[in-house]
């Protein structure tokens, strides 16, 4: 499995990072290197084996349904490098 | 006041508080001077002094009243600045958190805070904990306070608690908080000649540390000798039902373990762990350490991790899945930075592209791959599964021994520079310390002793799940036997 | 009944998927402790973790887990004692995390079945694929400012319940009856309000068209977020017509998501790119597996209520009602008790009739839920109760019947104040039938030459001359007597 300068980019946009265009090869590269060198992993025989989900065995824990937060909306909105009123801004998005 | 702040431990220092020898406030102080004058470390990303001054005196006045909260009561410490502390600028050393100032305070800091312990300031790291050398930070990389004679570059601190370690091991704090995903706070601890402590999975709580790979992450402390660690860990750990993989169990005595020996213990060395390429003064250690169990009356027997080898690779498929998934937050829209763009995409590209640097972007992109249509079962299930079978092999092995004995790293504390274009040379780093976090095992690096360059090198000590008695109880007769004195700036 | 589109080539059927996004009714979200609530003030109802701060985690909320538990059980669907949470990436401005918390191969309900009532009283039973929980999204605001849109994360993190039917649905009238049957449900068990304007209920509709009597199935479209009965009836409607047209032009119908717009009664396809879509699900690290046992879900099964399909089956067999009107009475819950309350120790039929014509009726007019019924259960079954006991004739009834729902009076009350009372005296009709005989010799003479039906203008005389009271089958046996005999 080798990644082509295509793939990065497909990934690139998954991930929403800009890679620039002069990027891409050496990037490929880059994650060829690594993902060449993880497929070692084909070699083990895991015909039946569980994976793992969660290396702590206990119980899920829940929450009883009760409201204990909210009403925070200028801790909410204190950090926001948009923020429009008591709202978070983005560019305008279009459906 | 002692004249080498290195001398002081939680332990001595809990004491002289105790008998009134020092004031937190003093003690804080000089503290504050040595953190300002080792700036050219690099160990911190931001100072609190005014902070830790208020605190200091806090904790003079409970203990004035006779309300001193115990052992971390006025000691001062550094935070690795990837907790989340309230009103306090927090940033995984990365440019996409620019001045996030959280409006809480994470369930480790707390507990440490509730216990009275002083935070000096937030400490450096690798970006976002990705690293083993502590140089992708965006605030700039670390430099390790041991340096060989005559070196005129900088060695590396190890990572990702590099920050933490340059501070303790320099003098700038008594002890500091690190995190561990893969051996963040073990590796750097050997590098440094300092005791490193990765609790089992679930004891310290995630609440509000900023998550790197969430299946793999803990929180533990890097301290100068074992009992301090003992100290520090009783008050990070405990139950937090906030956090769903919280283990709801109570923290054991760790530090009343410290004073027993080693006598009857089991201790497995795994053949395994021995690598082609490794250094002959690494297996020189960790032979010595092996005769130094025996001397000290423990059973030492080769034991069989067949699944070691494939640990690695494992750690870089399931690390970067969780991370790239983890770090999906980080998007310009309700925090940090962000680079406006003319439509959302663009604006989340051009952020993340800007504000991610290139070993966490790197990280990203390989585990969006991994997870990705047509590759999750090939590379993220495998993984998992393969991931089974080495917790498996460890689950076995703890039938037969208390704990197991390995070296920390496969070298001592390099050059700032070296393996830095070749990534799977750097990720090597972490071959010893990541099976027992990919397993959720508590593992400890107790420095073992100096290479012929004068470096420290650490040994590991793993047990089973839950079985932090018994780690510290075989690392503090580790650290008797090894007798480990040396300190930067005065090798041979 | 079968739903054809007539296309140039043929014969067209459609292929019918809903998924349904049901919010839970709890009190909190599913993973945080912030009110569920709508009607807050923008960002009001959001902590930290809804927020996606660094560091946060998330903790489930046992009521979501019971909620959807009861709903499976509820859609006689298989309950996964083991099921997982999972992550399905993607950025998007109303999705903090930058993945929703959903469950993917390991839902908590499998298969189970919901049974349509249709319109001519037959049913047909429409399969469930699963039922899985997931967070909602937040809010995007588009039309605020000409270049920006505002993000409103209250509903981030919301109880949903994805409900997904398999393909088993052939036309819209179907699946009309498909989502008015599943919100009676919900709202019988108490798991979700089913208030589509309000969105707590929303459609996914999946539609694909084939030749009448092909087996394979043709590429489908999902038309996103309907928000009403009637528009999914029309968004199928337009769709499959849309997608005959583009087989019979010899072109291939897209997979793509689409946006029905009720205004212009079309679809259209979604601008965002659809394309660049790989959630990449993977169980969520910060969660463990839920696992449960029998016991627990024991426990709920005991606190369920008789469902719609049950009283339904109750009405026709014990009560006797015909399927059509069991079907009614049984499509919302309330209706359902209001008729049981009205019905005790009376006709059933009877009370089934003024309830679906009379009472069903007047509240239309009013505009009114039955839950503001001015006429309540107790009275109405009073009023069957002085028909049947021939207090009153059914004519006189209807008068009453206004009264109350003008007054909200006893119907006793009523007849008492206005001397309503039918008069069963067999003398005092006697007198009267006497008069309007001898009043009216001519119209006599015609009914005795053989003209049985104008008995019945006597009738009515009669009943009139008594102001209705007159017991109308006494009368017209006097009359038959007297004239006839
Ligand atoms: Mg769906
Ligand atoms: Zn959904």
């Amino acid at each position: 499995m080798s990644l082509t300068k295509d793939d990065v980019r497909k990934i690139a946009f998954l991930a929403r990072i800009r890679v620039p265009d002069e990027r891409l090869e050496p990037l490929a590269g880059e994650l060829n290197n690594i993902v060449g060198w993880v497929e070692q992993l084909g070699e083990v025989n895991t015909d039946g084996v569980e994976p793992m989900t969660s290396v702590v065995e206990t119980e899920t824990p829940m929450r009883k349904d009760e409201v204990t937060e909210g009403g925070i909306t200028d801790k909410v909105l204190s950090n926001a490098p948009d923020g429009e009123g008591p709202f978070y801004g983005v560019p305008k998005v279009v459906e | 006041m002692m004249s080498d702040l290195r001398d002081w431990t939680i332990a001595s220092a809990s004491d002289a508080l105790e008998k009134g020898e020092v004031s937190s406030v003093e003690l804080t102080g000089a503290f504050i001077e040595a953190m300002e004058a080792g700036r050219t470390l690099n160990a911190f990303i931001t100072e609190t002094p005014e902070l830790a001054r208020e605190r200091a005196a806090e904790s003079d006045a409970r203990r004035k009243n006779g309300d001193a909260r115990g052992p971390m009561d006025g000691v001062p410490i550094a935070m690795k600045d990837l907790f989340c502390t309230e009103g306090v600028r927090t940033t995984a050393a990365s440019h996409i958190l620019d001045n996030f100032i959280p409006t809480y305070e994470s369930t480790v800091s707390g507990n440490l805070r509730d216990a009275g312990s002083v935070m000096l300031g937030k400490t450096n790291l690798d970006e976002f904990a990705m690293g083993s050398a502590n140089i992708t930070s965006y605030f700039g990389s670390v430099k390790n306070p041991w340096t060989p004679e005559g070196a005129n570059a900088n060695l590396v601190p190890g990572g990702s608690s590099g920050g933490s370690v340059a501070a303790v091991s320099g003098g700038l704090a008594i002890a500091a908080t690190g995190t561990d995903t893969g051996g963040s706070i073990r590796q750097p601890a050997s590098f440094t000649g300092l005791v490193g402590m990765k609790p089992t999975y679930g004891r310290c709580s995630r609440w509000g540390v900023v998550a790197f790979a969430s299946s793999l992450d803990q929180a533990g402390p890097l301290t100068r000798n074992v009992e301090d660690a003992a100290i520090m860990l009783q008050a990070m750990a405990g139950h937090d039902p906030k956090d769903s993989t919280s283990l709801p169990l109570d923290m054991p005595d760790c530090r009343a373990a410290c004073t027993r020996d080693a006598k009857g213990l089991r201790v497995g060395i795994p053949k395994e762990y021995t690598l082609d390429s490794m250094p002959a003064e690494i297996q020189k250690l960790w032979d010595q350490g092996a005769q130094w169990f025996r001397d000290m009356g423990a059973d030492v027997v080769e034991v069989s991790l067949p699944h070691t080898k494939y640990a690695l690779p494992t750690y870089y498929i399931v690390a970067p899945a969780e991370a790239s998934s983890n770090l999906a937050r980080y998007d310009g829209v309700r925090y940090g930075f962000r680079k406006d763009g003319a439509s959302l995409d663009e604006m989340y590209e051009l952020t993340r592209g800007e504000g991610f640097g290139a070993e966490v972007q790197r990280r990203v992109m390989i585990g969006t791959y991994v997870l990705s249509a047509g590759y999750y079962d090939a590379y993220y299930v495998k993984a998992q599964q393969v991931r089974t079978l080495i917790a498996e092999d460890f689950k076995k092995v703890f039938n037969d021994v208390d704990v197991l004995l390995t070296p920390t790293a496969p070298s001592a504390a390099f050059f700032e520079g070296e393996k830095m274009d070749d990534p799977i040379a750097m990720y090597l780093n972490d071959v010893f310390t990541v099976p027992a976090s990919l397993a959720g095992l508590p593992a400890i690096s107790v420095p073992g002793g100096l290479d012929t360059s004068g470096l420290p090198l650490g040994l590991q000590l793993i047990s089973g799940v839950c079985q932090e008695e018994t780690l510290f109880r075989a690392a503090s007769a580790l650290e008797e036997a090894a007798g480990f004195t040396a300190r930067p700036g005065e090798m041979a | 009944m079968t739903y054809l589109i007539q296309g140039e080539t043929g014969d067209w059927e459609v292929v019918i998927g809903l998924e349904v996004h049901a919010q839970a009714i709890t009190n909190a979200k599913l993973f945080s402790g912030a009110p569920a609530t709508f009607g807050a003030g923008p960002n009001e109802n959001v902590s930290l973790i809804d927020a996606a701060m660094p560091g946060m985690l998330p903790v489930i909320n046992e009521m979501a887990i019971e909620q959807a538990v009861r709903t499976g059980l509820g859609l006689r669907a298989a309950i996964n004692k083991y099921s997982v949470f999972e992550r399905k990436n993607y950025f998007y401005a109303d999705l903090p995390q930058g993945y929703q918390i959903s469950q993917y191969l390991h839902p908590i309900v499998g298969e189970g079945v919901v049974t349509l009532d249709l319109s001519d009283g037959s049913t047909r039973d429409v399969g469930i694929e699963r039922l899985h929980l997931e967070q909602d999204a937040g809010k995007s605001i588009h039309d605020q400012d000409p270049k920006r849109s505002m993000i409103d994360l209250n509903r981030a993190g919301v109880v949903l319940m994805e409900i997904v039917s398999k393909p088993d649905i052939r036309s819209p009238e179907e699946a009309g009856a498909y989502l008015k049957k599943l919100r009676a449900i919900l709202r019988y068990l108490g798991t979700c309000d089913g208030n589509m304007e309000e969105g707590s209920m929303r459609a996914d509709v999946n539609v694909s068209v084939r030749p009448k009597g092909a087996d394979e199935l043709r590429t489908r479209v999902e038309v996103k977020n309907v928000n009403s009965v009637r528009f999914v009836m029309q968004a199928i409607e337009v769709e499959a017509e849309r997608q005959v047209e583009v087989w019979e032009d010899g072109d291939e119908v897209v997979q793509e998501t689409r946006l029905f717009d009720p205004n212009k009664g079309e679809t259209r396809a979604m601008r965002t790119k659809e394309f660049a879509h790989d959630y990449r699900y993977f169980p969520d690290p910060d969660l463990l597996p839920v696992r449960f046992d029998d016991d627990f879900i024991e426990r709920i099964k005991a606190t369920l209520p008789e469902l719609p399909d049950d009283k339904k089956d109750r009405f026709i067999n014990d009560m006797g009602l015909s399927a059509y009107d069991a079907g009614v009475l049984v499509a919302d819950r309330e209706t359902a008790a209001y008729f049981e309350d009205a019905a005790k120790g009376r006709d059933a039929k009877t009370v089934a009739n003024w309830l679906t014509t009379n009472l069903f009726g007047a509240l239309k007019k009013l505009d009114k839920g039955i839950g503001e019924s001015p006429v309540s259960a107790i009275h109405l079954g009073e009023l069957v109760g002085l028909i049947e006991d021939e207090t009153i004739s059914t004519k006189i009834a209807k008068d009453v019947f206004e009264e109350m729902l003008k007054t909200s009076k006893a119907p006793g009350d009523i007849v008492e104040e206005k001397g309503l009372k039918q008069i069963t005296d067999t003398g005092a009709i006697e007198a009267i039938v006497d008069q309007v005989i001898a009043d009216n010799p001519e119209q006599a003479d015609e009914v005795r030459g053989g003209n049985d039906k104008a008995i019945g203008w006597f009738v009515g005389q009669v009943m009139k001359a008594s102001q209705g009271k007159a017991n109308p089958g006494q009368v017209n046996g006097l009359l038959r007597a007297k004239l006839l005999g």
